[in-house]
């Protein structure tokens, strides 16, 4: 399997779906972006885990509403991009 | 010794703490275990509901139960997690250790909720886990295999429904064999690091794989629903209904209860005086307490309202999605999505507003709603709108449909959200600069809301209104009466008795304050027992305009006296004056409980002071230069 290049979950389209990688970002920042990751981690964002954006907000995307697990989190764009996913392909296709 | 021993018999029940992710249904059980016996207060030093019941079992063994504050870990990042993990470790002080941790997990959801489950586990205290809403979770096909998950987990493992009555009785069951916790534990909590964190989580997947069986879980009747709920265009008109119906029913529904209470305390305020010898006592509990507090109690219909409102979205699971769509528009002037609805409430009360400002996790974003609470119109503000407007606005058709006395008033409602929108950007870029504010807000299922946790819900409400007005603002009407009573006018007076009292020697300091704004000494009167309430300005008018009708006859008389006596630009300048309002003293003293310090409310005085001023003076003078006037 071909390794997919990662995004942060921010800039993943409406309706696809992705896979959680966060160990690139985890443990990186200052003690906010730490804590920030761990509880992100704690709520279901880890490694291998599916993501699917289900709503944005208006203007710019900001926030978005993202499927995890059974649940569904709204983020505000700085913790989203605390998040790197892989996009799957197939599902909705949209340009980013 | 004799004393301990005492306390010890008194305590013999149980602590039971029940410990969960919000939205696991945990209030729900909670209010099932312990029906009406319930208290709320605050945790000491902080202010956190603390909720505590009392339960007796079938077989007589009797449980002090405490509800958390929901939290996703017990390493903390509010306020209200804080609370959660130093209970649970036994080192909050003031508290008892647990004698037993229910955790109380949403069966549907088990890969969020059970970390916790296994993060507290490792503190290895006496606990059991609470599998909630398992009728949800076989209607969606979720097969738990309780033994498994009891093997698994190494503790007890009970199915409820909370929302079902005896939907506890298994946990009632097994809480028969609860015993108290004897065995010294040291708190060796240590806060988790990434590690951690993902060995638990890959512990809760395999756990998970051992004894849960889901299928493909079925989303789609949500997604249906969010991808219009959640839609940037038709979510917000959705929510712009709802709005208007609920403020609809505030304003409508409450008016008819609103003047039974009214009608209440003035008939009791009469039985009174008819009961009392002339004097000092009947005017201290008939125009003191009984006028005072009743000026207070009549706003409880339209609170009750509101907050049944309140409660029924929140638990439909709608109020979060309102927050997410309001999220970006609240971040331009750095508050967050979950300040709207403290908002909104204050726009029939500040205090419910200001007290329901506790869901806001986050300190600064708490802070920052709390301040500018006051200044969404509350429906105290109305009566004297619809004074002054009353008697100064022609009832004239602008641009063939609108009333042009309706135009005024909405204007007046805008210019509050408006100025709120200002200060809380100004508050962004000084205090709050370069922060950067956490949502991370679960949307979670939609449900249909419970009759009986909406009624538990909303006496918890009605409770703690009534004790604020019973405390603080009894105390502050008392004072009051006392500035507007004494010393007495002397026999041979002329003018009401109001102007030779302390409220009124004041009116020379007064009368120089704001003279430059217009106010003449009637109005610098009046706003001293309208500190009590807005609304009681309208009533201190008539008193200084020595009317001797009462209630809404006073308007109708006062209105074309206003309009005789006082300018254009003096009437411009009063409502100016009224969207910022500095003088409920009520909102000061809960802003002061919920803060815990002197400074916030001190701060909200001193800024609303200065804003109300200047915009009363600009008004004024620009009323003035346009209009021309007496005093030009």
């Amino acid at each position: 399997m071909k390794a997919t290049e990662l995004i942060t979950l921010f800039e993943l389209a409406k309706g696809q779906e992705g896979t959680v990688s966060t160990s690139a970002l985890a443990g990186s920042g200052d003690a906010a972006d730490r804590e920030l990751a761990l509880r992100l981690f704690e709520i279901g964002f880890v490694d291998g885990e599916r993501v699917r954006v289900i709503a944005r907000g208006y203007p710019g995307g900001d926030p978005l509403a993202v499927r995890v697990g059974g649940t569904m989190f709204a983020l505000r764009r700085f913790e989203a991009e605390r998040v790197l996913v892989a996009p799957l392909a197939g599902g909705k296709q949209v340009a980013a | 010794m004799n004393a301990a021993l005492a306390a010890n018999a008194e305590d013999s029940a149980l602590h039971l703490i029940l410990l969960g992710n919000p939205n696991c249904g945990k209030t729900a059980l909670f209010n099932l275990l312990t029906g009406s016996r319930q208290k709320v207060a605050n945790y000491p030093g902080v202010t956190v509901d603390r909720k505590e019941g009392q339960m007796t079992t079938p077989l007589g063994k009797r449980f002090r139960v405490f509800d958390l504050p929901g939290a996703y870990s017990l390493n903390a990042v509010s306020i209200d997690e804080e609370v959660t993990r130093d209970v649970v470790l036994g080192v909050r002080e003031g508290e008892q250790r647990p004698d037993l941790i229910v955790c109380v997990c949403d069966a549907t959801n088990l890969k969020l909720n059970l970390r916790l489950v296994l993060e507290v586990r490792r503190l290895g205290r006496p606990m059991l886990l609470a599998l909630n809403m398992t009728d949800l979770a076989s209607k969606r096909g979720i097969e738990i295999d309780v033994p498994a998950l009891q093997r698994e987990l190494d503790m007890p493992v009970v199915n409820t429904v909370a929302v079902k009555r005896g939907g506890a009785s298994a946990l009632l069951e097994q809480l028969e064999l609860a015993v108290r916790d004897v065995v010294p534990h040291a708190a060796t909590w240590q806060a988790p690091d990434v590690a951690d964190v993902t060995a638990t989580q890959r512990e809760v997947r395999r756990i998970l794989a051992a004894s849960v069986r889901e299928p493909v879980i079925d989303t789609r009747f949500d997604e249906r629903i969010d991808r219009v709920v959640l839609h940037p265009f038709w979510g917000m008109l959705i929510l712009a209904a709802t709005l208007f119906l609920m403020f609809q029913a505030v304003f409508s529904w409450a008016a008819l209860p609103m003047e039974w209470i009214k009608g209440g305390v003035e008939a009791f305020g009469q039985l009174l005086a008819a009961q009392l010898p002339e004097g000092l006592l009947r005017s201290l509990l008939v125009d003191g307490i009984v006028a005072g507090v009743g000026s207070v109690l009549v706003f409880m219909p339209q609170i009750l309202i509101l907050f049944l409102f309140i409660l029924a979205l929140e638990d439909s699971g709608y109020l979060p999605r309102a927050a997410f769509l309001l999220d970006r528009l609240m971040g331009t002037v750095g508050l967050s999505g979950r300040s709207f609805i403290p908002l909104l409430s204050s726009f029939a009360c500040a205090i419910p507003g200001i007290m329901a400002a506790r869901t806001i996790s986050n300190w600064r974003d708490r802070l920052a709603t709390i301040m500018i609470a006051p200044l969404m119109t509350c429906s105290a503000r109305l009566p004297v709108y619809a004074l002054i407007i009353g008697a100064f606005i022609p009832q004239t058709t602008v641009a063939g449909v609108f009333n042009l006395q309706g135009l005024v008033l909405f204007a007046l409602y805008l210019a509050g959200v408006v100025s709120a929108m200002a200060v809380a950007g100004v508050l962004k870029m000084t205090v709050a600069k370069g922060l950067q504010h956490p949502l991370m807000l679960e949307l979670p299922s939609y449900r249909w809301p419970h009759g009986r946790n909406l009624l538990l819900g909303l006496l918890e409400r009605a409770r703690i209104f009534i004790h604020r007005v019973g405390n603080i603002i009894l105390a502050l009407m008392i004072v009051l009466w006392f500035l507007s009573t004494f010393p007495a006018a002397p026999a041979d007076a002329i003018g009401p008795a109001i102007q030779y009292s302390y409220a009124g020697m004041l009116r020379h300091a007064l009368e120089i304050v704001f003279a430059p704004i217009g106010f003449n000494w009637q109005i610098s009167i009046a706003l001293v027992p309208g500190m009590a309430a807005r609304e009681v300005a309208v009533g201190a008018l008539g008193t200084v305009y020595a009317l001797s009708a009462s209630g809404d006859d006073v308007a109708a008389q006062l209105a074309p006296m206003l309009a005789a006596g006082w300018s254009l630009p003096t009437a411009f300048s009063l409502l100016a004056w009224y969207v910022f309002s500095p003088q409920c003293l009520s909102t000061l003293a809960v802003v002061k409980r919920e803060t815990n310090s002197w400074r916030y409310p001190l701060l909200m005085a001193g800024y609303l002071f200065a804003l109300a001023y200047g915009a009363a003076f600009v008004t004024y003078r620009v009323s003035l230069a346009l209009l021309g006037g007496p005093y030009a």
